[in-house]
């Protein structure tokens, strides 16, 4: 049974289909990449499949469990990690408080822990913020714990979104643009960390890009998106030759 | 000119003996002097001071030619009566800050060692010692006179709300206008509550309970008053916590008008002539403890994860949701959990004046309890102390100036908004163990 299963998810804004039949399964362990033009839709894929919006039809599957119409928080809470495009981190939050707000759904103390300071709430709060530490070193940022978010450089934001990402312990991870505007060295070390926790968790791992090389670098199987369709799906290779995916980003060729 | 080539000479002597950055102002000096003193020795101080006051007072006065001991530290006296200026201001150095600065020089390191080892003992112990200094000192300040006594009681209920409203408005950073209608509700159920269970009067006919149960069960009328309060405050937040944005703000505006008319109009508890004749429960202990529960458990849970899931819901709801967090529980908890504080805090004050009416908890009110919050610092327990202290005292001490008082107070706030846009101590946690802990040398 793959891990995450999408059948024929389809969504309107308004009159706009902007993602047609979409289908794709992922076994566990697995590295997806999902590519095509600006404003294809791919991030609609990722908003429908964590919850951000419900699919006008077709249903998505995590685990065997269907998880249409389930709030963001509870898809997360189910295994589905994400991070965002455009980072979304807490401004007013240290880089360890966001690492343990990504644990929120393991805490139990509940609301008398929280009121009443209890030695449980005080046994877990040690406890996610031993484990916070050790996926912040994961990521190289351990010595930020304290700092506050925005006053850390932009690659190391992103690793601290990683971190945040992976702390809410998921089985498959959503990657929205995880290099966007990073310089060739930072890409290099994003494209190690996306490796390493791979390798560490055997996770899942979905991702889209824009720089070809990181998606045929890292993907076992791609699809090409254009205007809410997939039009190519297969290894770097067979996409790279494809003649609908080369039209797709540089137009058709004619001879004059 | 002849000095010039002096200067030089100076400054590379300076430069090669290595200590060129040792220029300090002296505003620097007493920072560092005072920087190495606990909080038990300023404390300390402080507790000598208040016994000067408390057995030297009288024959200073005299001395010093004016009428009475100073209430507030001499504002009143100053604004009313400018002659009295150096007679005030020798009262204050004499009673207070010199015994103060003698204190801190003398004792500042036997006391130092002495938090040290208390802390090292047990914090609980340390943080409960500390507590019995302050009410020491609040106790031998507010004796002097029934005023001092009032305006300290009802800055303690000002903390609460302050607190209170700084958990929506600051923390989870929605704008809630709402907090005079809870105070009404609480005020209004805690006073139903007293005065039918333990008090003969007029509008709920004969006491049902004996007399003597009622400070035991005062606790219980406080937290039905928040209750009450709470269970208001969901009428708001189901309808408004579906979206963001403004709709909180209008919601609980219109909560706050319908409340005071609502009471206006319930002739049951006499509509807008108010009740009165609460019992007499409210004395310096319960709401010194009120508050310092209030502080404690507000404080508790903003620095919870539970309660910092506020945080994240304010900087990036989607995000939180992404990270697991119950969005929409989370801002309902805080909400009634906010409400509930105000309802106490409602309930101490109608037994402090053992008068409430509705008018009280209107749109003056707000703005009031808005001013505090915004002045001391949004997301932060010591802003909200400090706003909540400074602008109770201030609006005090500023009366004799009549209407200009209402001139310099909005003044004052209309400067913090441009130079501290988010307030005095905004940001800031509040650590009691930081708080009470020695302070070692850098």
């Amino acid at each position: 049974m793959p891990l995450l299963q999408i059948n024929n998810m389809s969504h309107d804004f308004g009159g706009l289909r902007a993602v047609n039949n979409y289908n794709l399964e992922i076994e566990p362990g697995q590295i997806r990449g999902l590519i095509g033009p600006n404003g294809a839709g791919k991030t609609t894929v990722f908003n429908l499949v964590s919850g951000i919006y419900t699919p006008t039809e077709g249903d998505i599957l995590l685990n065997g469990q269907s998880i249409v119409g389930l709030k963001p928080y509870q898809i997360a809470t189910l295994g589905l990690g994400r991070t965002f495009q455009n980072l979304r981190l807490w401004r007013h939050m240290s880089v360890l408080d966001h690492v343990k707000m990504a644990q929120y759904s393991k805490i139990s103390y509940g609301l008398l822990g929280a009121f009443f300071g209890t030695p449980k709430r005080r046994r877990e709060e040690a406890e996610i913020e031993e484990k916070a530490y050790g996926l912040l070193k994961l990521v190289g940022v351990a010595d930020l714990a304290d700092q506050l978010v925005v006053n850390l450089p932009y690659g190391d934001q992103r690793r601290v979104e990683m971190a945040r990402a992976l702390a809410t312990e998921p089985r498959v991870l959503f990657l929205d643009e995880p290099t966007a505007g990073m310089n060739p060295e930072e890409l290099i070390q994003m494209m190690e960390i996306v490796r390493l926790v791979h390798r560490e968790f055997g996770l899942a791992i979905f991702l889209i890009e824009h720089r070809l090389k990181v998606v045929m670098e890292l993907c076992d199987i791609i699809q090409t998106l254009v205007f809410g369709e997939v039009i190519a799906e297969g290894s770097a290779e067979e996409i790279q030759n494809d003649p609908k995916v080369i039209e797709a980003y540089l137009g058709k060729e004619t001879i004059l | 000119m002849r000095g010039r080539p002096r200067n030089n000479e100076k400054l590379v002597v300076e430069i090669s003996s290595g200590n060129l950055p040792e220029k300090k102002t002296l505003s620097d000096r007493i920072r560092d002097s005072f920087s190495q003193v606990p909080l038990l020795a300023w404390l300390c101080g402080i507790l000598v001071a208040v016994l000067l006051e408390r057995f030297l007072g009288d024959p200073f006065t005299e001395l010093l030619g004016l009428p009475k001991i100073p209430a507030l530290f001499g504002a009143l006296t100053i604004l009313r009566k400018p002659l009295l200026i150096p007679g005030t201001m020798a009262f204050l150095l004499l009673i207070y800050i010199l015994p103060i600065i003698i204190v801190l020089r003398l004792c500042g390191p036997v006391l130092n060692r002495l938090a040290g080892w208390l802390f090292n003992l047990s914090s609980a112990v340390s943080v409960v010692i500390h507590l019995g200094l302050l009410y020491g000192i609040l106790y031998l300040w507010s004796d002097i006179s029934g005023y001092r006594l009032l305006t300290l009681k009802l800055t303690f209920i000002a903390v609460i709300v302050t607190l209170s409203l700084n958990v929506i408005n600051g923390y989870m950073g929605e704008f809630s206008c709402s907090h005079p209608g809870f105070m009404a509700l609480g005020a209004y159920s805690a006073s139903i509550f007293t005065l039918l269970f333990f008090v003969d009067d007029k509008v709920f006919g004969s006491a049902l309970l004996p007399e003597f149960l009622g400070p035991f069960l005062f606790p219980v009328a406080l937290i039905f008053g928040g209750l009450v309060a709470a269970i208001g405050a969901i009428a708001i937040a189901v309808p408004s916590f579906r979206t963001r944005g403004d709709y909180l703000a209008i919601i609980s505006l219109a909560f706050m008008f319908i409340v005071k008319s609502l009471i206006e109009n319930l002739e049951f508890v006499r509509g807008p002539r108010g009740l009165s004749n609460q019992p007499n429960y409210v004395d310096l202990p319960t709401v010194f403890l009120w508050t310092v529960a209030a502080v404690w458990i507000i404080n508790n849970f903003v620095r919870s994860t539970t309660g910092k899931a506020l945080n994240a819901v304010r900087d990036d709801e989607m995000a939180a949701d992404a990270m697991t967090v119950n969005t929409r529980r989370t801002k309902i908890v805080a909400f009634l959990f906010a409400a509930f504080w105000a309802g106490v805090a409602g309930g101490l004050f109608a037994h402090v004046l053992r008068y409430v009416n509705p008018s009280t908890f209107g749109i003056q009110k707000l703005a009031e309890v808005l001013a505090m919050v915004y002045f001391g610092g949004l997301n932060s327990v010591y802003g909200s102390i400090v706003g909540a202290v400074s602008l109770s005292l201030l609006g005090e001490a500023l009366r004799p100036l009549e209407i200009f008082k209402w001139i310099i107070i909005p003044l004052l706030l209309i400067l913090v908004m441009i130079y501290r846009p988010t307030g005095l101590i905004a940001f800031k946690e509040f650590n009691v163990m930081n708080l009470i802990s020695p302070k070692r040398r850098k």
